[in-house]
């Protein structure tokens, strides 16, 4: 498989297409904003956190599809994790998107088939967004979040 | 899609002579990106550069390197001799009445810095207003918002139309008595509409108005006359004219200049310092405080060493060929749509695709290697008039080719391929 044909896989493009939790969350408990200032960027996650457990997590806003589909598999990941369980998945997708995982990435599940990413370095950041805002999301950080 | 590769050869045997000559001069246009030829449409960030800019920097760092205006010795009088024919170039470039109104700064950025601090904070007042239009780069616009909130001045803005040309009427309803500056775009960046400057200046000396001109994007298309286009302020960034990065200009007229305090203070940009009082030096040295980018400078001088050869007129009509061919094959693409659509344009194609985000289409590009911008282009406010998040842009040089534009269509055919 070609780097492009790995990057763009069917599924990505599925999610891209089709994003799932892609709705604004009325009763969200936690909320962040995320914005990649290279590209424009934008994302906002929503959380519904209880006990230290995400009930319900969902995402909106504008980007590529590598933006998109990672902030869509992002929810239906997280859904039913603790936020300590969350944060080190993120650690581990980060190591997988930057190619710093030692294990090409087998702690991630299915978030694997975004590893293609790490082979276009300008595309990790998109990757990378809505993790970043859910991470804010979870510290209860204000602030919005960015990739820089 | 064949007839449109027939029209593509017809085309191309009429400049395919000079085109190819120009190519041979820049090194960078051999490579292969990808396993592909590169066909580098960026020019818009930053264009090549020809061997003779090369050449020179390597010259200068091997033969002449020393530091300017302070040495006794031989190589800092070869130093000064160089930097300082570099002014003239481009004094003789713009048209300038004098070498005076040259000051080497390091691009347009820092130019139109330059302007808001030293020109804004001298004359302008609480309730003044400084006028730009809806088409301007990032670099147009923050620095006269930060001399805003530090004068309490206003900041106006000329609407442009759906083709993204300045709606004229509507620039001549904004003056006022509170009018004091106007900055604005020669050839805007994001969409590459070229702005009639020269009425706006007219129209706007009319009323005692002095304006700037931010001619990053113009002056690798087209000659400029400084003196021609009576504008108060040009600035341009020296490597989207051929030569190095960290090097550009802003003449002013001597007049302005004159009554203008320091932007910077240090070694250079004075004549006599005391600890009571230092005098300045006289222009252009008042404004470049500290040792400049002096290869920077001797590099620029050679890039319009090598831009006085080429026949202008015959390099607009390859360009325009270039940008009209381009426009005809990527209008012909399903479900593309060309975001600035200016009667006058020089050298930028900025398009988005139907349902696939323009970061997208410029990693698929890439990978056949195809250089183009994807993003905002600094220029946020024109997205946003617009509607869109992010555009694609190809930006052409004078180095381009129509088969080029052929591998730039060829490839927007692999995104929708890939997208469905």
């Amino acid at each position: 498989m070609s780097d492009l044909d790995e990057l763009y896989q069917e599924v990505i493009l599925d999610h891209n297409k089709s994003p799932r939790n892609y709705r604004v969350m009325a009763d969200a408990n936690r909320t962040a904003e995320g914005y990649n200032p290279l590209c424009g960027d934008h994302v906002t996650v929503y959380l519904h956190l209880e006990d230290g457990v995400i009930r319900d997590v969902s995402f909106q806003g504008s980007g590529c599809a590598i933006s998109k589909a990672s902030a869509s598999m992002m929810t239906a990941e997280l859904k039913g994790k603790s936020a300590a369980d969350a944060e080190e998945l993120f650690e581990n997708v980060h190591k997988m998107l930057t190619g710093a995982a030692a294990d090409g990435g087998e702690k991630v599940g299915k978030l694997k088939i975004l590893s293609g990413v790490c082979k276009f370095p300008a595309r990790v950041k998109c990757a990378s967004l809505a993790w970043h805002t859910v991470n804010a999301a979870l510290h209860g950080d204000t602030r919005p979040a960015t990739t820089e | 899609m064949k007839a449109a590769s027939h029209r593509a050869d017809s085309r191309d045997a009429a400049c395919s002579f000079e085109v190819e000559r120009v190519r041979a001069d820049f090194p960078i246009l051999k490579l292969k990106v990808h396993g592909k030829p590169l066909v580098y449409l960026d020019n818009g960030a930053t264009s090549q550069k020809p061997q003779g800019v090369i050449d020179a920097l390597i010259q200068y760092y091997s033969a002449e390197n020393s530091n300017i205006h302070r040495g006794v010795h031989y190589l800092s009088e070869q130093a000064t001799a160089a930097y300082e024919a570099a002014r003239e170039k481009i004094r003789a470039f713009l048209n300038a009445r004098s070498e005076k109104e040259i000051i080497f700064v390091r691009g347009t950025t820092e130019a139109i810095n330059l302007v808001a601090q030293c020109y804004g904070r001298g004359s302008l007042r609480s309730g003044d207003e400084i006028v730009v239009s809806a088409m301007e780069h990032h670099s147009n616009i923050v620095p006269w918002q930060m001399l805003c909130e530090q004068i309490g001045a206003r900041l106006r803005v000329i609407p442009i139309n759906h083709d993204g040309e300045i709606v004229f009427e509507e620039y001549q309803r904004l003056f006022n008595s509170r009018t004091k500056l106007i900055s604005v775009t020669h050839v805007s960046n994001a969409l590459g509409t070229v702005v009639p400057v020269k009425a706006m200046i007219a129209a706007a000396h009319a009323h005692g108005v002095p304006v700037l001109v931010d001619g990053a994007q113009a002056v690798p298309h087209m000659r400029v006359d400084v003196q021609d286009l009576g504008c108060d302020f040009y600035a341009f960034s020296g490597h989207k004219l051929f030569g190095p990065t960290g090097v550009g200009v802003l003449y002013g007229r001597a007049e302005l200049l004159e009554k203008m305090p320091p932007y910077q203070g240090g070694g250079d940009m004075i004549s006599l310092v005391t600890f009571e009082k230092t005098h300045y030096n006289v222009l252009p040295y008042k404004f470049e405080a500290g040792t400049p980018h002096i290869a920077g400078g001797i590099g620029l001088g050679a890039a319009i060493d090598y831009l006085s050869a080429l026949d202008w007129q015959r390099i607009a009509a390859h360009e325009h060929k270039l940008l009209s061919y381009a426009t005809e094959r990527l209008a012909d693409i399903d479900g593309l749509r060309i975001i600035g659509t200016a009667k006058e344009k020089a050298g930028v194609l900025s398009f988005v695709l139907d349902n696939v985000h323009a970061h997208d289409v410029g990693t698929i590009l890439d990978q056949e290697g195809v250089a183009v911008r994807a993003g905002h282009h600094c220029a946020m406010p024109v997205m946003q008039r617009f509607g869109v998040p992010a555009t694609t842009r190809a930006s052409f040089a004078f180095y381009n080719t129509i088969e080029e534009v052929d591998a730039l269509a060829r490839a927007i055919y692999r995104v929708r391929k890939v997208f469905g």
